[in-house]
């Protein structure tokens, strides 16, 4: 676990010394900032119309978890769709094409733990960069008063599904020594996961079925609906095992090539 | 110390080592010599526990390579040809992290970075960014890493190969100096640089 925890640190560090860590925290808050300001000020717009128009019903069915956070989730599921690959690409690639993969390998470590290190350092940046996005809920409860357990289920949801993108970036991290091919590959699986469900409707039957448990999306929605299904969350605890173990096979088949 | 017999490594088709053995003793300065392509980077890469072999069996400290890995790695230091550094770490962070990987207690990794560093000529540039550092510079940050969990056998892939005249002579009488206490094996196309050490 100590071992871990060091390849965990070494990582980490290596986001915070270089601007990679920076770039991606300020362009995921920047976006981020700029969903919220608007989605904010459409809220305010409407709320603005419906009392023009006396209409206490339409108003009434105006909230902020709807009309807000919701949109809010899913605008970042989408940029996180883009960065999560970015941010995980360099994590054995780079390892390889620099030869300080030889050093690993050569050094009293299992495998097992320099995947879960590489893996503890890559769930703590994306735990700090969804965090910090926890000023725009807190935002709304300092001002409105948003529904609190909505609020933490999509929360939830949005580090769950971030954290299976970054175990799918591990893999084809871990599968190539190119870092724009980890990235674009990782990009590619991440998109085909989250829109497999789009012929759901038109297959209908025990496929649509299929398609619609693979999707991303469709478990993500629920949580933000303010839903903790286990049924999603196994989902997602699934996805994170999956790619963790294939990633684990992966760096060890390495030495057999 | 090291005992090898009857190594072959296959890459598919090609045969890289083709059934050879040998056994060095404690503190006996052991050469690789050959031309490029000879498999003395892959027969290296097997000692050190980077890859398996196709067959045969080595044994170091009288461990197998294959059965207890992990006490061999604790056993060896190694310089890859390429010096397996991170450019974005200072040569501190650097010697600091490899110590803590290598599986020194807390407790020592001061005094194993400071000899370590302290013996390579590193003194004045502990504070540098790896990535910074001149050819000499990182081939002795590469040493400094095989040293410093004072490993019995040193296995040094090419140590001189890219540096100046006067850099080659500083390695080369570093080398000597670790060769009294451990065994070390070295590779080299040069055939007199084997002589010398």
């Amino acid at each position: 676990m100590s071992n871990a925890l060091t390849i965990a640190g070494k990582e980490l560090r290596s986001y915070f010394v270089s601007p990679i860590g920076y770039v991606v925290l300020t362009g995921f808050l920047l976006l981020g900032g700029w969903f919220f300001f608007n989605l904010l000020s459409r809220f305010n717009f409407l709320l603005g119309i419906y009392a023009a128009m006396r209409n206490p019903e339409m108003q009434a069915q105006l909230n902020l978890n709807d009309a807000v956070i919701v949109p809010l989730l899913h605008n970042l599921s989408v940029v996180l769709v883009i960065l999560v690959p970015m941010i995980t690409m360099r994590a054995f690639a780079e390892e390889r094409r620099a030869g300080t993969y030889e050093l690993l390998m050569t050094a009293p470590l299992t495998i097992t733990e320099i995947v879960a290190g590489k893996f503890i350092a890559v769930l703590s940046f994306l735990m700090i960069m969804i965090g910090l996005t926890g000023i725009y809920p807190a935002v709304l409860l300092v001002y409105g008063n948003p529904e609190i357990g909505m609020i933490v289920a999509g929360y939830l949801g949005l580090v769950l599904l971030a954290v299976s993108f970054a175990t799918v970036g591990l893999l084809t991290s871990s599968l190539t020594e190119n870092q724009i091919i980890a990235a674009v590959s990782c990009l590619v699986a991440l998109l085909l996961l989250y829109i497999i469900s789009w012929p759901a409707d038109t297959a209908g039957g025990v496929l649509g079925e299929v398609l619609r448990y693979l999707s991303l999306t469709e478990h993500f929605s629920e949580m933000v609906k303010g839903v903790i299904d286990t049924r999603d969350v196994v989902y997602f605890l699934s996805v994170i095992a999956l790619a963790l173990f294939l990633t684990q096979r992966s760096v060890e088949s390495i030495r057999w090539r | 110390m090291i005992e090898v017999r009857d190594l072959t490594k296959k890459y598919g088709e090609i045969d890289a080592i083709r059934g050879i053995s040998f056994t060095a003793e404690k503190g006996q300065v052991l050469g690789f010599l050959g031309p490029n392509g000879a498999g003395k980077t892959s027969t290296m890469r097997i000692i050190t526990g980077f890859m398996p072999a196709t067959s045969g069996t080595v044994t170091v400290a009288g461990f197998d390579i294959f059965d207890d890995s992990l006490e061999v790695r604790r056993r060896v230091g190694y310089l890859p040809e390429n010096p397996p550094l991170y450019d974005d770490m200072t040569v501190e962070t650097y010697l600091r992290f490899v110590a803590k990987v290598r599986g020194l207690a807390r407790a020592d990794i001061g005094t194993a970075v400071d000899a370590s560093a302290a013996r390579c000529g590193l003194a004045d540039v502990r504070g540098r960014v790896v990535g910074h550092l001149s050819k000499g510079y990182r081939q002795r940050v590469g040493l400094a890493q095989a040293l410093i969990h004072d490993p019995s056998v040193l296995v040094l892939d090419e140590p001189t190969i890219g540096l100046d005249p006067k850099q080659i002579i500083d390695i080369r009488s570093l080398i000597r100096d670790l060769s009294g206490e451990r065994t070390v094996i070295l590779s080299t196309h040069i055939l007199p640089e084997v002589q010398q050490l």
